[in-house]
């Protein structure tokens, strides 16, 4: 009845003077959680202090513009914590009165703030965990992820292997529980879409002195003594999501081959050279705002409040229940800047798109690839279809 | 020999028009081909500033109109000698424009800041700034030139705004990133197609003016993926009888009755098809095909592609003078 009730809502000719719709006010926040962190391996991945919330400020320039015309305002409030203060950053939104959150945090923070929030019926939009079980076993009912899984990163990684014929992986994975997931998610990748691991090492070194001024001699001694008496292989996968050995890996190789996963290529949801499907527009609108390059971050956190704003202009409610079903149904659609509209699993809750292959300059590639094939989207063959998924929440 | 000349003669007689041109925006080599429509030759190619994309051309067709979106500002050339006779000033980043029936104002879609200009053709100067959704792409008037339709590709909205006062007299939401919007040539109907929602909005246009959403086309093509089937460029026949909306990475033209709005049938044509117009006479459609650099003619009356010209790079919009 609902959807039936949209979709005639949808046909009817909104003649709206602004106030022909309901009067709205949509309010959220974006919550991050700042952890203490090694500088990263590049300049170019220091995090800016707006990380996230320069999304949010765009969003709501976007969200509030077509709001003007209908009557509807956006006001989105950014908090920065620590990982000791995130529960009582939380607790003062919530007591607040905002019910739509944003949050930019790692897998166990997310997990305990959503169900704090769901106790006061917050709706909540993961922006940052890729972990898989978040979509899986770990799923909850209140828990919308934009961000992609580490599955699905590797997927769209896989795919691309596999329509270059780079059907022979050297997998290089780090020591931390967070590289182990991502070389999780690349030896499931391999299993799913016929690659194959010859050779499956874990990278123990510790990390370099780059910094110093010769830093980079060793760095250059080091790792090819690190990566010989391999079998033959075609690329070299890196799973380092802790960021300390897969940006040097491409010209350091013992035998030259690709790099792709946390080095080399990898899988993002945007970076500030996208231009394709009008995302020039979006990089203008973006840098004239912020003064900067977009991260996946912020247009994580972007893309989670135009679902709100989306769901807020055709369905015509604030309420996070209506926005989480309104999001969810067959009636939903977004567009991205990816070429086609992106929609949410509705076994859960993790929004469908296009993964972009990115070089550090250039989108090389966007997957999923010609050829993959699905029988309800192309955007299913990345992460965990309806069948693997063991989610219940959403049923 | 004999048979050459026979074949010639033949084809003068089944084409007794006067030669046009038509000229094409090409976005990426920042130029302007110019094609004769009875040989189908480039017979030039000229400079048309940086990024040109919307194209159009004054009623008397002495005048080309160039949106050099990079320039921030409306090149104006002569058909004629292909020189760059004045400037308009446009607002930033112009994309897609529409004319005034007597050749004056201009209407312009600023994408980069939400914005129509209103520009006078013959004092060269902005009449009005008007604000509008996220980036406004799409442009029409209306029949009786009472209203100026624009799209805004983020918003998702229609906005209907009055040339008498420059308001917003009414919006209409209609699906993901609408592209174009197409009066029909008795001001009754208008088309609006939306990209990523896949559809073409239908709305009766009152006599005042006023939109009332009725129906929306989709699309099915077997062996292409719904995901690219994405209407981009429009045109609907004077007569109101078919509309010919461009498919975008479908590389397909659909040819749609105007009036059941049932889907005809799908013309094949290059890739990542663009924009559409028709000759004056209306016997030929022509399509940009922005990935493989070309254009397609396609004959009205059979429905069919007869011809690919190669143009610049990127092509994006066309136009054609008598």
């Amino acid at each position: 009845m609902r959807v039936l009730v949209m979709t005639l809502w949808a046909l009817c000719s909104l003649t709206a003077f602004a106030g022909a719709g309901l009067a709205l006010d949509a309010r959220a926040a974006v919550l991050r959680i700042d952890y203490p962190t090694l500088l990263p391996i590049s300049r170019y991945d220091l995090t800016p202090a707006d990380l996230g919330f320069a999304g949010a400020a765009l969003a709501d320039e976007d969200n509030g513009t077509t709001g003007s015309f209908l009557g509807h305002t956006y006001e989105t409030t950014t908090v920065a914590t620590p990982p000791e203060r995130a529960d009582a950053a939380l607790d003062a939104l919530i007591a607040d009165g905002v019910r739509i959150l944003v949050i930019l945090a790692r897998a166990d923070d997310l997990l305990r703030l959503t169900d704090r929030a769901a106790e006061a019926g917050a709706l909540v939009f993961n922006a940052a965990a890729p972990d898989t079980a978040l979509r899986d076993q770990a799923c909850r009912a209140n828990l919308l992820h934009i961000a992609p899984s580490h599955t699905m990163n590797a997927d769209a990684v896989a795919q691309f292997a596999i329509w270059k014929k780079w059907t022979d992986w050297f997998l290089l994975e780090g020591i931390n529980p967070a590289d182990q997931a991502m070389g999780a998610a690349f030896r499931a990748a391999a299993n799913k879409f016929g690659a194959r691991i010859v050779e499956d090492r874990s990278f123990a070194d510790p990390s370099r002195s780059r910094r110093t001024d010769s830093g980079h001699v060793l760095v250059q001694r080091q790792l090819p003594l690190d990566t010989q008496g391999t079998r033959e292989h075609d690329v070299v996968i890196a799973a380092d999501a802790t960021d300390y050995f897969a940006r040097y890996l491409s010209y350091h190789l013992w035998t030259p081959r690709p790099v792709m996963g946390a080095g080399g290529l990898r899988p993002v949801t945007m970076h500030g050279a996208h231009e394709a499907w009008g995302a020039t527009q979006y990089q203008t609108r973006f840098e004239e705002l912020t003064g900067r390059y977009v991260q996946p971050e912020d247009y994580n956190v972007w893309l989670a409040l135009r679902v709100v704003g989306e769901a807020v202009t055709r369905a015509n409610t604030v309420d996070p229940d209506g926005i989480r079903d309104y999001a969810l149904s067959d009636t939903f659609e977004l567009a991205a800047f990816k070429g086609q509209k992106v929609t949410f699993r509705d076994w859960n809750g993790q929004l469908r798109q296009p993964i972009l292959l990115y070089d550090g300059m250039i989108t090389v590639s966007v997957s999923p690839q010609d050829g993959f094939l699905h029988r309800t989207s192309p955007l299913d063959t990345l992460g965990l279809d309806r069948p693997e998924s063991t989610c219940t929440a959403f049923n | 020999m004999k048979a050459l000349i026979l074949s010639t003669a033949l084809a003068l007689a089944a084409t007794p028009v006067l030669a046009g041109k038509a000229f094409v925006s090409n976005e990426r080599s920042n130029d302007i081909t110019v094609i004769d429509t009875e040989t189908w030759e480039v017979i030039e190619t000229f400079h048309g500033g940086n990024r040109p994309r919307g194209i159009t051309a004054s009623p008397d067709g002495k005048l080309l109109y160039v949106c050099a979106s990079d320039d921030n500002i409306v090149r104006v050339f002569d058909t004629e000698t292909y020189k760059e006779v004045y400037t308009l000033p446009s607002g930033p980043d112009p994309e897609l424009f529409v004319l005034h029936p007597s050749g004056n104002p201009l209407y312009i879609a600023n994408e980069d800041d939400n914005l129509v200009t209103v520009t006078d053709t013959e004092t060269r100067t902005i009449l009005a700034e008007i604000p509008v959704g996220i980036e406004p792409e799409g442009m029409g008037i209306s029949a009786d030139a009472k209203y100026v339709v624009n799209t805004s590709e983020t918003t998702n909205m229609a906005h209907f705004i009055s040339t008498e006062d420059y308001e917003i007299k009414h919006n209409v939401l209609v699906d993901q990133r609408p592209r174009y919007a197409q009066y029909t040539a008795d001001g009754a109907r208008l088309f609006v197609t939306s990209e990523i929602g896949g559809t073409v909005s239908v709305m009766d246009i009152a006599e005042d003016g006023t939109p009332d959403l009725v129906d929306k086309i989709g699309f099915e093509v077997s062996g292409v993926l719904s995901e690219w089937l994405q209407p981009v460029g429009a045109k609907v026949t004077s007569d109101g009888a078919r509309l010919f909306v461009a498919l975008g990475p479908a590389n397909r033209v659909a040819v749609i009755d105007a009036q059941s709005l049932e889907v005809l049938d799908y013309i094949l044509v290059g890739q990542r098809v663009w924009q559409l117009s028709f000759t004056p006479d209306e016997k030929f459609l022509l399509t940009t095909n922005g990935n493989s650099n070309d254009i397609t003619v396609i004959d009205v009356a059979s429905e069919k592609a007869i011809k690919s010209i190669p143009v610049g790079q990127q092509p994006w919009g066309v136009v054609v003078v008598d």
